[in-house]
């Protein structure tokens, strides 16, 4: 046993290991191929539709592929080609910035919760459980209502109801951390609490974080859609939700003004959906392994 | 010499593609014969408990024998049919495991589960089927065999546990019986216990045992044959006599070397100051009650009490549960201790709030057990030995520049300071550990059980390294151990603890000498193969 000698193995680089093991996953790049289109989709809106989606540009309700139209025109004459690219920017920002907030204020929730334990956590722990006692999207629906309905209130109602479960997943992966023994050598070696936190701890939760925040995104764009459904949208901002609840009086007489926009949601929602679980495989690559 | 009852012959496993070596087991013979107990040893990596496993045709995925046979009763295990190898494995050839709570259901009661091996496999009808089970359970010696029949798998204590799978294997009489380490997880003196067990049933039942293992006192307990294995290849096979007194391979010899002596080793003097003064040491682990409900309170460590002058190192020993490492953590100040004095050089740690301790955390550091659990994998190693230091207000450069000497310092090349963990044995990472609590350049080292899970060899290394750098630093250190082995070559003086009580304390050599209480007497009568061990030294 040549114990002393050093390791001489090189590792393959720890990037170049991560992006084969998530293209191990078909489904996962499929989903990631689709995400990048609507992300385009997004980006390129106002360069292809540079008109304001609301205007009212052809006359109503006429079926896709006339004239100009795609998708064809809504029940006032928009055209709803336009507002499914307007409505990805909506959507996309909205879920992702709706999450950011979430995962943040879950991952401190839950951090100092597992982190110190005791009283703190008992306290931390009930108010996340009040927050999980109301049904999300009913509160969503609330606060949106109270706050009056603007991109802001939609954002910050979507993040209220979103950050427990993540609260509960962080707390969990750190109250198994902080007993390790690299995380123990380091308290007593002095290191302060913030910094055992976030150098310490947080970097080997992060796997399981990352893979929630990128399902939440996907449940983020949905409670969007459903309030915006309601009416309790952004109404000066163009989203699938709107169209879909604008769509649906007629459903019968113009079924593609609700179905386009309601497959954009569909797709993209599994195309996130599809995305997390490629993250997941490739994060933790052990529970792949075992299934 | 009787016709062996399990033949292996030129046996190979492949490894899959990627793995560190091609071969996992490479052109084996080996042999089991009836009423004998074969042991494999070897360290971690040998390919030991693949070749039980291949005996048992339990190989994992992706790993396959690629030659060789493996007869037994004129037939090629590795060419049965899955359902006629399903046959073989509980009726002709069974296995206990090393961990017995994996091993059994914990929703199923024990009785039940050894019932459904005789429903599969016989024809007995519910009474007899009872009355054989409660009869095994009385022969590995269970007490109250009904109790335990109706009990679940976390009610019964290791040993219970261990026994019942003992029976669970023996249940219908097998031929051979594949036991793989089955006596690791276990304290030692439960182990001294369940090796005796086994040694009798094999040879009432005339059953040919394997026994897999990587500790030579175990063999030396209990083995007829014995093969050492490294690399996947068959070192040396010879009977037990041979082997462990006169070696021929030269692997053979330096492991066994390896093995620590139980004769204490020479005592030493002249020791500095007074370090360290535990007085009247108290823990209590709360747990339970929730809101409204009353706490209950577990006394994990009673009145504890003991001195350390400086260069001297004290072993605190037990099993598990005697309050070892609570007191390790107490020290540490990783643990606040309800009552009690911890004076370092004049100062009491004992009661001091996280603020007040900062001044005095680096001159206490410790060595942890599990080389793959202290190292942040996420860290590079130049960052493990830094953070430190550098926290404690020392310039950067200065703390990489003494990173650097420390790696040398444990043996290891200065260059893999930019690696990760990961890319690290477990003796290496040990290394690491240590050179990361001599960063803090403490005065006191407490060390919890730092060799017990590398291997004997790697182990011989790391002692030895410690000992090297406590007579450099002059540090005192405190040697947390389970085994008295390690015990007896590292400590100065012990104290041996059993419930969370200190129940005897003096000098190494006279603890080992005459030990005064009954529990530390059953400990050294527990200890494996310790009358080779007390015969003159073989070939080291």
């Amino acid at each position: 046993m040549t114990d002393a000698a050093a390791a001489t193995v090189p590792a393959p680089p720890k990037r170049f290991m991560f992006w084969r093991r998530f293209a191990r996953n078909r489904s996962a790049l499929v989903g990631l191929a689709f995400l990048f289109l609507v992300i385009l989709l997004a980006a390129i809106a106002p360069v292809i539709y540079p008109a304001d989606p609301f205007a009212l540009v052809g006359r109503p309700m006429l079926p896709p592929l006339s004239g100009d139209f795609l998708f064809g025109t809504d029940t006032l004459g928009r055209d709803v080609a336009a507002g499914i690219a307007h409505g990805a920017r909506t959507s996309l920002f909205i879920g992702v910035v709706a999450t950011l907030v979430a995962v943040a204020f879950g991952t401190l929730m839950g951090g100092l919760a597992g982190y110190y334990g005791g009283w703190i956590d008992d306290l931390l722990m009930r108010v996340t459980e009040v927050f999980q006692t109301i049904p999300s999207f009913i509160f969503a629906i609330l606060l949106v209502a109270i706050m009056t309905p603007s991109m802001e209130s939609v954002v910050i109602a979507i993040a209220v109801v979103s950050w427990p479960p993540l609260a509960r997943l962080v707390r969990a992966e750190f109250i198994s951390l902080r007993n390790r023994e690299f995380v123990q050598a380091q308290v007593l070696m002095g290191m302060p609490d913030w910094k055992v936190i976030l150098i310490q701890i947080l970097p080997n939760a992060i796997s399981p974080i990352i893979v929630a925040g990128s399902l939440l995104i996907a449940t983020a764009i949905l409670t969007e859609s459903a309030l915006a459904f309601l009416g309790l949208g952004d109404p000066n901002i163009m989203s699938w939700g709107f169209q879909v609840g604008a769509g649906r009086t007629v459903l019968r007489r113009a079924w593609w003004i609700c179905t386009y926009p309601g497959v954009a949601i569909l797709l993209t929602v599994l195309a996130i959906n599809l995305v997390g679980e490629g993250l997941n495989d490739a994060l933790n690559p052990r529970l792949r392994e075992r299934s | 010499m009787e016709n062996p009852v399990l033949d292996v012959r030129g046996l190979s496993i492949a490894l899959p593609k990627g793995a560190d070596r091609t071969f996992a087991v490479e052109g084996l013979d080996l042999q089991v014969f009836p009423g004998k107990i074969t042991c494999v040893v070897g360290e971690s990596g040998s390919g030991k408990s693949l070749t039980a496993r291949a005996a048992m045709g339990l190989l994992p995925p992706k790993v396959a024998p690629t030659s060789g046979q493996i007869m037994f009763e004129g037939r090629d295990l590795l060419t049965l049919k899955p359902d006629e190898m399903r046959q073989m494995r509980g009726q002709k050839i069974s296995m206990i495991f090393q961990e017995p709570m994996t091993a059994l259901n914990p929703l199923m009661t024990v009785g039940k589960q050894i019932d459904e091996i005789l429903t599969v496999h016989t024809s007995l009808g519910g009474k007899a089927r009872r009355e054989k089970i409660l009869a095994l359970f009385d022969e590995v010696k269970l007490p109250n065999p009904k109790r335990i029949a109706a009990a679940y798998p976390h009610e019964l204590s290791g040993g219970q546990r261990q026994r019942a799978m003992i029976a669970m294997a023996l249940i219908l009489d097998p031929k051979i019986l594949v036991a793989d380490e089955p006596t690791t997880a276990l304290d030692v003196t439960t182990q001294a216990q369940i090796l005796k067990l086994i040694a009798e049933l094999q040879e009432k039942h005339k059953t040919g045992v394997l026994f897999i293992t990587h500790d030579f006192g175990v063999v030396a307990e209990i083995a007829d044959q014995i093969a050492v294995m490294q690399y996947g290849k068959l070192v040396e096979v010879g009977t037990a006599d041979q082997i462990l007194n006169a070696p021929k391979a030269e692997y053979t010899k330096a492991l066994i070397g390896a093995v620590p002596s139980l004769t204490p080793r020479a005592a030493r003097s002249g020791f500095g100051r007074r370090m360290l003064t535990v007085d009247g040491l108290n823990k209590y682990y709360k747990s339970g009650g929730g809101l409204f409900g009353k706490p209950t309170a577990f006394h994990a460590a009673k009145d504890v009490s003991f001195t350390l002058d400086r260069g001297e190192t004290l072993g605190v020993v037990g099993e598990s549960g005697s309050g070892k490492t609570t007191v390790a953590r107490c020290l540490v100040r990783l643990l606040q201790p309800e009552e009690g004095k911890i004076d370092l050089d004049g100062i009491d740690l004992a009661g001091m709030t996280k603020r007040e301790l900062k001044p005095y955390r680096n001159r206490v550091q410790m060595v942890f057990q599990d080389p793959y659990a202290s190292l942040n994998p996420r860290r590079k190693v130049a960052d493990i030995l830094v953070e430190g230091p550098i926290n404690l207000g020392k310039p950067a450069k200065e703390a990489h520049a003494r990173a650097r000497e420390l790696l040398s310092l444990v043996g290891l090349d200065p260059k893999v300071a930019e690696r990760y963990p990961h890319e690290f044995s477990g003796g290496q990472r040990q290394r690491i550990g240590l050179a990361r609590a001599l960063a803090l350049e403490p005065e006191v080292l407490v060390a919890d059980e730092p060799v017990s899970a590398l291997d004997v060899s790697v182990q011989a290394q790391v002692l030895k390294l410690m000992d090297e750098i406590r007579e450099k630093f002059g540090l005192s250190v405190v040697f947390i151990t389970h085994d008295l082995r390690v015990a007896a070559q590292v400590c100065d003086k012990i104290i041996v603890m059993q419930r969370g009580v200190v129940v005897e304390a003096g000098k190494t050599a006279d603890v080992f000498a005459a030990p005064s209480h009954d529990y530390t007497r059953e400990l050294f009568a527990s200890i494996p193969g310790r009358e080779w061990s007390s015969a003159p030294e073989v070939t080291a």
